[in-house]
């Protein structure tokens, strides 16, 4: 560790290159390699995560028990939820951040550089030991990814579950702060908050709910550790806890959560529109206010998660009206980018495609959600298919066709060549087509009563099970298809131009192609 | 835009560094032998975590001051450090919110309804008929259904103030006196170091870091008392695991407050470390003292007095 004394030394001589071999990707500083792990540590996650769905599909191709035991399915179902979150979803937004923040404000790098390697690499710390619990006596845990209690209190190896929450929350936090710092401190001379792009708008969003709620699932985490180890009555009506409690709190978290990992797919999704329609985003004002009232909503609706575990009607009511608030500045959103697309000059590459289908079928999942929104019919639908299908509406072609957006959309400035236009259509039809074969048949068979999270099911949900499962191998293998044209990119390819794209607009798109591995020392002025 | 030249004082980028990768290693160990010592596997790997971790974060804090001293901070790197901790603090405010939450939502919800009022209240009615609703509740509805043979039995005595004459004997109004005077006097520090006066500044940030361990030691006495004379355990029902739950985190956010301080105390007095100017090591402790007398205060309020 001789940080110190090499930094005085190559001080003035600030272009140095990165390190050679392996070390440059564990000792890094820089916000573009910490970005680039951040982005292979989720595209990893996204398969394995992906895998267990696979087993999960499989076992659902038909009635019965097939491939495995019951335990064993509730552990995928759990683990597909956890991994796809924390490992897949999440970690892609953050390493988007660190390639692009620095890039779209002129900063030179983030503000916190080692603080910024630490937030990555505990994320593999966190999961080593999430994973670790496959190996044990009891196995991974199967209490779904909500852990309610007390199903959590009373499950083997939640001491570990725990443990990998915590280093998972603080790599989190320390990497929004960081976000916040850059942000705040860091922009060029001349950018003004309303002037930052809405990419940079939605992180620091983003960035404040999850230092806000964070902090919240480490508490639930803790009183859930308590209680299963240390004999407290948080959630144990015996001791004069309540179960419901537990609900109360992890929801507060869960809330916030699920805007985390939409947010920056609203700012992805205002770019490539923009860039792609060759015309100013439309109403990029209250695009922003539209994300702020989001962000303030999303601490107020918790409880539509547990209309049914026996609130006050005046709370069921409270949090019916205040979710259904959220339909407002989300459809300003939806109307902003259909306006963007009105009378452009379109085109229709790959990012193009990802970013209409993610409007269109994010939109879908956002009608389902005012449905379960609506407390009486809620009684009906909770805990069934349907909800499955709505939150994978908008996680799948929501926030992870707009992550693949931006890995098009920015893949030309990361690597320096273009991706093959072909593969690349390909890949999105066969990705569209695979996310809509999977899940809107689960919305016929959740309102016609089908349970989520059972291995198990009626014969009467047997033919559009079959197309699920069907959808859903033809989807994870086309993510195979993903990977080939990405690796296929980094090394090969028709060389970028700076600007790449025609309608772009931005500071990243003021450097080289690929970016040199220092950009910005000298913030540029922003008129 | 353009990108035309000004006289801006280069950001200090580190160079690559092996610190944290070092640190996320130390963290497995610190996360998989926490693991192991609550699931009773043994604590040896929880040792050697807890060892790494301290060790690597003083090697980093070390690195941080020796480069602030190589005059490679700028005003805008300060900003980061100031805008870093507050956000910092913040996070933490959150980590209390949760507990002082569920504090709220069992006096206010929980207790009620298991003892058979307001909407939810059948339920208890059902389960527990002789459960009476009360706060703190010494009876836990298992106690109320069961007597003895309970296995999460109330405390024998609370920790509320009894009668105005046991005011002398109230631990829990000395470690207020301990707590808000140590914001004085950390404050007063902060105005001597502002004034130059080393002299001063040690003194006053001596009395500090003296007045957060009193308060440790207090709590430790308090602790003492509740195990060995009041029945008031973490097993006490929802009493015991939020007075413990919320008392505890505070008095580790106490004993952490309490380290940093004394850091910078031996940063001032055995390295002349601090300017009038330059001395964020030592605000942004004070800060966070600060910060864990304000939730001190809110303890005081809704786990001693109300």
């Amino acid at each position: 560790m001789s940080a110190v004394v090499e930094n005085h030394n190559h001080h003035d001589d600030h272009h140095h290159g990165p390190k050679k071999g392996i070390m440059r990707w564990l000792t890094t500083t820089n916000h573009k390699d910490i970005g680039t792990l951040y982005l292979w540590f989720s595209f990893a996650a996204f398969l394995l995560g992906g895998a267990f769905a696979m087993g999960i599909r499989a076992e659902l191709f038909e009635p019965g028990l097939q491939l495995m035991d019951p335990i064993r399915y509730n552990q995928l179902v759990t683990m597909h939820g956890l991994i796809m979150i924390f490992g897949g979803v999440m970690p892609a937004f953050v390493g988007l951040a660190n390639w692009l923040i620095p890039l779209q404000i002129g900063a030179p790098d983030m503000a916190m550089p080692r603080m910024n390697n630490l937030s990555f690499w505990l994320l593999p710390t966190a999961f080593a030991i999430l994973l670790s619990t496959a190996f044990m006596e009891g196995g991974m845990p199967g209490f779904g990814w909500t852990f309610y209690a007390p199903l959590s209190t009373n499950y083997p190896n939640v001491a570990y579950f725990v443990f990998a929450i915590h280093i998972m929350g603080a790599s989190s936090i320390m990497g929004s702060i960081n976000v916040i710092v850059t942000i705040m401190n860091m922009r060029a001379p001349g950018m003004t908050l309303m002037k930052m792009p809405l990419f940079v708008w939605s992180w620091l969003i983003t960035a404040y709910l999850l230092i806000a709620v964070m902090p919240v699932l480490a508490g639930a985490v803790t009183m859930l550790l308590m209680d299963a180890y240390f004999g407290t009555s948080f959630f144990d009506a015996a001791g004069g806890g309540d179960p419901v409690l537990f609900q109360h709190v992890f929801w507060f978290f869960g809330h916030p959560e699920v805007y985390i990992m939409i947010l920056p797919a609203f700012g992805i999704t205002s770019h490539i529109i923009s860039t792609f329609s060759r015309k100013p985003l439309f109403g990029h004002s209250s695009m922003v206010y539209a994300m702020v009232s989001i962000a303030v909503l999303s601490f107020v609706v918790w409880a539509h998660h547990m209309f049914t575990v026996g609130m006050p009607l005046v709370a069921e009511l409270f949090f019916m009206w205040a979710t259904m608030l959220i339909a407002i500045p989300t459809g300003v959103k939806v109307f902003n980018w259909c306006a963007t697309i009105f009378k452009g000059s379109i085109t229709y590459e790959t990012p193009m495609l990802f970013s209409i289908a993610f409007v269109v079928l994010f939109t879908i999942g956002g009608f389902s959600g005012l449905m379960l929104a609506i407390t009486p019919a809620d009684f009906q639908y909770h805990d069934t298919y349907f909800v499955v299908a709505h939150f994978h509406y908008v996680l799948v072609p929501g926030a992870v066709f707009s992550i693949m957006a931006a890995v098009y959309y920015w893949l030309p400035k990361w690597t320096g060549n273009m991706y093959d236009e072909k593969m690349g259509r390909l890949h999105f039809w066969l990705s569209f087509a695979g996310v809509n074969i999977t899940f809107f048949p689960q919305h016929f068979v959740g309102l016609a009563g089908m349970p989520r999270r059972y291995a198990d099911y009626a014969l009467q949900f047997a033919e559009w099970n079959a197309v699920s499962s069907v959808g859903a191998f033809l989807f994870g293998l086309s993510q195979l298809l993903f990977l080939y044209i990405v690796v296929k990119t980094v090394f090969a390819g028709k060389k970028a131009t700076p600007q790449v794209w025609d309608g772009a607009d931005g500071l990243e798109w003021t450097v080289d192609s690929p970016a040199p591995y220092h950009t910005f020392d000298v913030p540029p002025k922003v008129k | 835009m353009s990108t035309e030249t000004t006289d801006h004082q280069k950001y200090y980028v580190p160079e690559s560094s092996s610190i944290p990768i070092v640190f996320a290693i130390a963290m497995l160990f610190f996360g998989v032998g926490a693991a192991d010592a609550v699931m009773g596997k043994g604590t040896t790997l929880l040792f050697i975590g807890v060892a790494a971790v301290v060790a690597t974060l003083a090697y980093w804090w070390s690195v941080v001051i020796r480069e602030s001293h190589a005059g490679l901070d700028t005003p805008q790197l300060n900003t980061s450090y100031v805008y870093g901790m507050a956000w910092f603090i913040f996070s933490e405010v959150m980590f209390f919110a949760a507990f002082f939450g569920a504090l709220f939502y069992i006096r206010t919800f929980s207790i009620s309804w298991l003892g058979g009022e307001g909407d939810k209240g059948l339920a208890g009615e059902l389960l527990w008929p002789d459960f009476v609703a009360t706060w703190p509740p010494m009876v836990t509805p298992e106690e109320s259904l069961m007597g003895e043979q309970a296995v999460t039995k109330g405390p024998d005595e609370s920790m509320y103030l009894h009668s105005i004459r046991n005011l002398g004997t109230w631990l829990p109004l000395y470690n207020t006196v301990v707590l808000l005077t140590s914001s004085g006097t950390v404050h007063f520090a902060h105005m001597a170091l502002k004034d130059n006066n080393r002299k001063r500044f040690n003194f006053w940030l001596g009395i500090t870091v003296l007045l957060a361990f009193i308060f440790v030691i207090l709590q430790a006495l308090e602790y003492y008392e509740a195990y060995a004379h009041l029945g008031l355990t973490l097993n006490s029902g929802v009493y015991g695991t939020t007075f413990f739950m919320l008392t505890g985190f505070h008095g580790m956010h106490v004993l952490i407050g309490g380290i940093f301080l004394a850091t910078q105390l031996t940063r001032s007095a055995g390295y002349n470390h601090f300017t009038d100017k330059e001395h964020f090591g030592f605000e942004a402790a004070s800060w966070y003292w600060h910060f864990v007398d304000v939730v001190w205060v809110c303890l005081f309020l809704f786990v001693y007095i109300l």
